[in-house]
């Protein structure tokens, strides 16, 4: 995952709350919440940035903590609420 | 609900921007200081409504003359669509009945609020379902009491089971699809789960279960309705085999004191996560807490519903630390949090005692000791009887006469004598 690029699904929102925020699949109806600021960010800024790696990168957060955003990444994954980028031919 | 648990990050009592509002905890020690908006809201659109159901929530019959205009609604959901509240449960009263009900409907879908409706069904026609089945990010709840006409019209009032079944037959040849029946669990429906399950099934809808409420009329028929304690039990036995696909709007955390939560977040979200705006504009902490006790504010007189959510004092209050009073010394204190608030109050036991369904037992005692259940603070019932009013009395005779009284005239000898019945 850390080198494919991803973005926040464009079915859904994220409502800032302040234990981080509330996203909302408008598809799916699925509501989740994202327990840390660090992670709202992190989730915003995938859209900007080549690959995930390099969101994380943008993020400052530190490397040892890369293993269990990524594992939250995965958990948005899969109810698509982060979906990845096609690749240019 | 999927909780997203970013493991290996909490670190507790972090300071930041919202002053000295702890970080990290559980998710539900997050939603108790509140959220910026709510999660789930509830809209009662109208007090007008063509049933006259024992057991409403809002004692619902007669419109309110103050009923917010078409205008006034809109521009109600052009604020939730600012605040990100992205759905809103609308009930009533009769919901259906407001004539601009499906502009309403659409108007909201429009500007991302989706909506979930609770209906008797009285207005699905089979056109209705049809638009109904065409548009995304709409529910509806379809209310059933009984799984059977019997059950149902005793308290929902003749000829309700049959418009109800219409509607849902209605949505089902529509290709509506995942329509929610909505039942509320009473003494003379907890034995009817496997029935409604399988009428669920049948209609391609989904069983929502929820909790009898003492409020509104509810509180009249809440003596006679609520479930017995050994019914909890089945309930409880019921939910946790069958519980997987079947809703409870979470309104069953009174019953985790039996050991074991149920899935959902097992919390009053009420002014926390939860809050009610009923058909004047008036915001109340929870659907089942319509009283002035617990009344935040007014969204014309108070600034808008935003200002109400985030500032008013009640809501203040009840997001701040609770006492958990006489239940402290409960071992099951923090799998149920005391229970319900508004079934608290509205009979009349103390806010931070034992709800009156406690499962360890300590309600039934709190109700047998002194209390004073609060007079209702509005009523919009219809003032007379109509014809497809619930009629819950039952004709029966006094078990310990035999005969008529005697009459003081009666001049016969053997006047009052009746002779032993040979065993």
């Amino acid at each position: 995952m850390l080198d494919e690029a991803w973005q926040l699904s464009p079915q859904v929102a994220l409502r800032p709350e302040p234990f981080g925020a509330l996203a909302y699949h408008f598809g799916n109806r699925r509501l989740t919440f994202l327990r840390r600021p660090e992670l709202v960010a992190l989730v915003r800024g995938l859209g900007d940035s080549r690959d995930v790696r390099a969101a994380l990168e943008a993020s400052g957060l530190p490397a040892a903590h890369w293993p269990a955003y990524e594992t939250a990444l995965r958990r948005l994954a899969a109810t698509d609420m982060i979906r990845r980028v096609a690749k240019e031919p | 609900m999927t909780l997203l648990e970013d493991a290996g990050l909490q670190d507790r009592q972090r300071p930041n921007s919202q002053g000295d509002r702890p970080m990290g905890g559980t998710l539900v020690e997050q939603f108790e200081l509140g959220l910026d908006a709510p999660i789930c809201l509830t809209w009662e659109l109208t007090y007008a409504c063509n049933l006259a159901c024992a057991h409403c929530l809002s004692s619902s019959g007669r419109r309110d003359p103050r009923e917010l205009s078409t205008r006034q609604c809109e521009a109600v959901i052009d604020e939730l669509q600012r605040m990100q509240v992205f759905y809103v449960n609308i009930g009533g009263g009769e919901p259906t009945i407001r004539p601009d009900f499906w502009h309403l409907l659409q108007y909201a879908v429009d500007h991302q609020v989706g909506v979930k409706f609770s209906t008797n069904g009285v207005r699905i026609t089979p056109e209705r379902a049809r638009f109904l089945a065409s548009t995304d990010y709409v529910d509806v709840q379809v209310s059933l009491d009984g799984a059977t006409a019997e059950v149902n019209d005793h308290i929902r009032g003749p000829g309700s089971y049959e418009t109800a079944s219409r509607a849902l037959q209605n949505l089902a040849d529509a290709g509506f699809r995942d329509a929610k029946i909505s039942v509320v669990v009473t003494r003379h429906n907890v034995g009817q789960l496997d029935e409604f399950k399988a009428l669920a099934d049948e209609h391609g809808a989904t069983l929502r279960l929820t909790r009898l409420r003492p409020s509104g009329r509810g509180a009249d028929v809440w003596d006679d309705l609520h479930p017995l304690p050994e019914q909890q039990r089945v309930l409880f036995d019921w939910l946790t085999a069958h519980g997987e696909n079947v809703l409870t709007g979470d309104s069953f955390f009174h019953l985790a004191g039996f050991g074991e939560s149920l899935p959902g977040l097992n919390l009053c979200g009420a002014g926390r996560v939860v809050c009610l705006i009923d058909p004047i504009g008036d915001v109340y902490a929870c659907p089942f807490a319509i009283h002035d006790e617990f009344h935040a504010g007014n969204i014309l007189h108070d600034g808008g519903f935003q200002r109400v959510w985030q500032t008013s004092q009640l809501f203040q209050d009840l997001r701040a630390p609770q006492s958990s009073g006489a239940c402290t010394s409960c071992a099951f204190y923090d799998s149920c949090r005391g229970g319900c608030m508004a079934a608290k109050f509205f009979t009349g036991l103390p806010m931070d005692g034992p709800d009156p369904e406690c499962v360890q037992g300590y309600g039934e005692s709190a109700l047998a000791a002194d209390r004073v259940v609060p007079a209702p603070s509005q009523d919009h019932s219809l003032p007379a009887t109509t014809r497809n009013q619930p009629v819950m009395l039952q004709l029966t005779r006094r078990p310990d006469l035999a005969a008529p009284p005697v009459s003081a005239c009666a001049e016969d000898p053997l006047a009052g004598y009746r002779p032993l019945r040979p065993h």
